[in-house]
């Protein structure tokens, strides 16, 4: 699965409540939670997003809550990928489960500035940053995730499987 | 190879005799846990995957903490699903409001005895990891994970490697297991333990009460760590015995120690008496630094609470620095028991009273301000020292306020000084 998009650059450290700020939590509704999506750090976000577009972060990438309504709401934006040096394990393992493609690869995270044409091959793991004409490495998941992320999540994935 | 008591309790609940590092398990899990912010996503989840019922009604445990007296429709709207959910699926642990049992879901499920030495939780909140206190496995989740393991009753992990702290001497006056934590988290940075277990030993242990240690634990995630782990002692066992007499009577309970040759991929030593009254200045729990050296910082409010700080011994200890002082004229302080048994000892010790002399509000339990929801929440260019367990961006409200994390008696003191302070200068 290929995807591509420009790319939306953010420090190391991104934590949930800026992700998804608390205040917003009393819907889980998609829609509802991609308007205030990254509102506190990034203003502009929600109104410049488009289908597509890639996240990219430092380490430790959706620290503090336990919220999926982080993942869910960078996912209703449009983002078809999120590259960081590292992933906060709670938000990690949340990612799969709603269907949000992730790659870890500290190279890509440093490289890439705000706005790079980014290129993702998840099958390959091989990032392509077509604006700067680089290209990086990252450890692609095993097919069994990478059939979770293509179903739309460990729901989806879990019916198919079982037929329901 | 040895394991640590992490590895040995995902080993038997997984029904195998040894796992390592990076091993992929599935496991057995003796208590879920939701809350009104995250259980009506994975009642919609359980729905979808068409599983009529939870896998053991006395083993799901559904808490309304967050929103709660809920602070707007949307929020009751979440509190009426879990009700609904609750009371279909005839959840044995779900309180309402106002109940005796009733409280933030990390003071209560150790409190009333439902989490024991050896257990395994999942939680979809991240503070889940505050049960490691009692010798038991416990981390956080999201709502799917919730979901899946509400209809199964099990869950797939990674087994972590572990870092060992070895806590030596004793603390300081007023110095408590938050300041250690605090300590730590600013030590080894926000994604220091990423990953990984806490798994504490050494002489030390004896200065940190069960409060203390629930507190440590509770802030393991804020260093990145799957879980951490206290070792059972004479204070777990007595604090068990208390909490669920029937369970500690017939040994229902399992103790789990580190093998000598377990492997861990960090050592770190920490004298606890070198350890000062400290505090995180915003916007990272990692921003650590000696309460006294930020004596100029002016404050606008303080919360006393959360399922950090906001357990018997925490608002017992608040009370014995506010007794006969007021409040300051410039602060607002917010003082929230973590649970309704804490606030009915606090009615009956007088400590409600002394709070009220001094001048603070007191709340029914409460998650409330700690993310920013309702009881307490910031305007711009306001500040608050607070004993929860975040101080991020926007976290207690508008984004332009900020919150200083400390423990309970750098926050008693600072609500009276008007400023950060240490109880010292009372």
């Amino acid at each position: 699965m290929i995807v591509t998009g420009k790319a939306f650059k953010y420090g190391d450290n991104v934590d949930t409540d800026v992700i998804i700020p608390a205040r917003y939590l009393n819907s889980s509704d998609p829609e509802h939670l991609r308007q205030h999506c990254m509102e506190d750090i990034d203003k502009d976000f929600a109104g410049s997003v488009s289908q597509g577009d890639i996240m990219v972060a430092g380490k430790n990438f959706g620290c503090g809550s336990s919220r999926e309504h982080a993942p869910v709401a960078i996912k209703a934006s449009g983002i078809s990928l999120v590259i960081a040096e590292s992933f906060a394990r709670i938000f990690f393992r949340n990612c799969i489960n709603v269907g949000l493609a992730i790659l870890e690869c500290p190279e890509a995270a440093s490289s890439i500035s705000q706005g790079d044409v980014i290129k993702a091959d998840f099958d390959t793991g091989i990032i392509e940053n077509v604006t700067k004409n680089e290209k990086y490495q990252s450890k692609p998941f095993p097919d069994f995730v990478n059939g979770i992320i293509r179903s739309g999540g460990l729901v989806e994935y879990t019916k198919n499987q079982s037929g329901i | 190879m040895g394991m640590t008591i992490t590895q040995k309790i995902l080993a038997d609940h997984a029904g195998v005799p040894e796992v390592k590092a990076g091993d992929l398990i599935e496991a057995k899990l003796d208590y879920v846990l939701g809350n009104d912010v995250t259980t009506p996503p994975a009642i919609k989840i359980l729905k979808q995957l068409g599983t009529g019922k939870v896998f053991d009604k006395d083993r799901v445990c559904l808490i309304q903490d967050h929103f709660t007296p809920n602070k707007d429709i949307k929020s009751a709207e979440l509190c009426k699903t879990m009700r609904c959910f609750a009371r279909e699926q005839e959840i044995k642990h779900f309180y309402e409001l106002g109940r005796r049992e009733m409280g933030i879901e990390h003071v209560i499920l150790p409190d009333n005895g439902i989490v024991l030495p050896g257990d395994m939780v999942i939680g979809a909140d991240s503070h889940t990891c505050t049960y490691g206190a009692l010798g038991a496995f416990s981390t956080g989740v999201g709502s799917t994970d919730l979901a899946c393991a509400m209809a199964r009753g099990i869950t797939w992990f990674r087994v972590p490697e572990a870092i060992k702290v070895i806590l030596k001497g004793t603390f300081n006056k007023f110095v408590t297991g938050k300041d250690l934590i605090l300590h730590i988290i600013g030590m080894i940075g926000v994604d220091g333990a990423l990953y990984r277990s806490l798994e504490f030993e050494g002489e030390g242990l004896k200065s940190l009460s069960m409060a203390g240690r629930l507190t440590v634990c509770n802030m393991a995630i804020e260093c990145g760590a799957k879980n951490a782990v206290f070792p059972v002692d004479e204070y777990t066992l007595k604090y068990i015995s208390r909490t669920n007499p029937k369970r500690f009577a017939t040994s229902d309970y399992k103790i789990y120690t580190a093998d000598e040759d377990a492997e861990y991929v960090q050592t770190i030593e920490i004298d606890l008496g070198d350890i000062p009254l400290t505090v995180a200045l915003p916007s990272i729990p990692s921003n650590t630094r000696k309460a006294e050296e930020c004596r100029d910082i002016k404050i606008d409010q303080v919360v006393i609470g959360s399922c950090t700080n906001g357990r018997l011994e925490d608002i017992g200890a608040a009370a014995e620095i506010f007794k006969g002082l007021k409040v300051h004229e410039d602060v607002r302080c917010i003082i929230i028991p973590g649970s309704q048994k804490i606030y009915r000892y606090a009615l009956e010790a007088g400590w409600l009273k002394i709070f009220d002399d001094a001048g603070c509000v007191i709340s029914t339990p409460t998650c409330g301000p700690c993310l920013g929801g309702h009881m307490g929440v910031l305007a711009k260019g306001e500040r608050c020292v607070s004993t929860t367990n975040r101080n991020f961006v926007g976290r207690m409200g508008d984004t332009g306020s900020e919150v200083i994390l400390s423990g309970v008696p750098v926050a008693a003191a600072s609500a009276v000084l008007g400023r950060v302070g240490t109880p010292d200068e009372l």
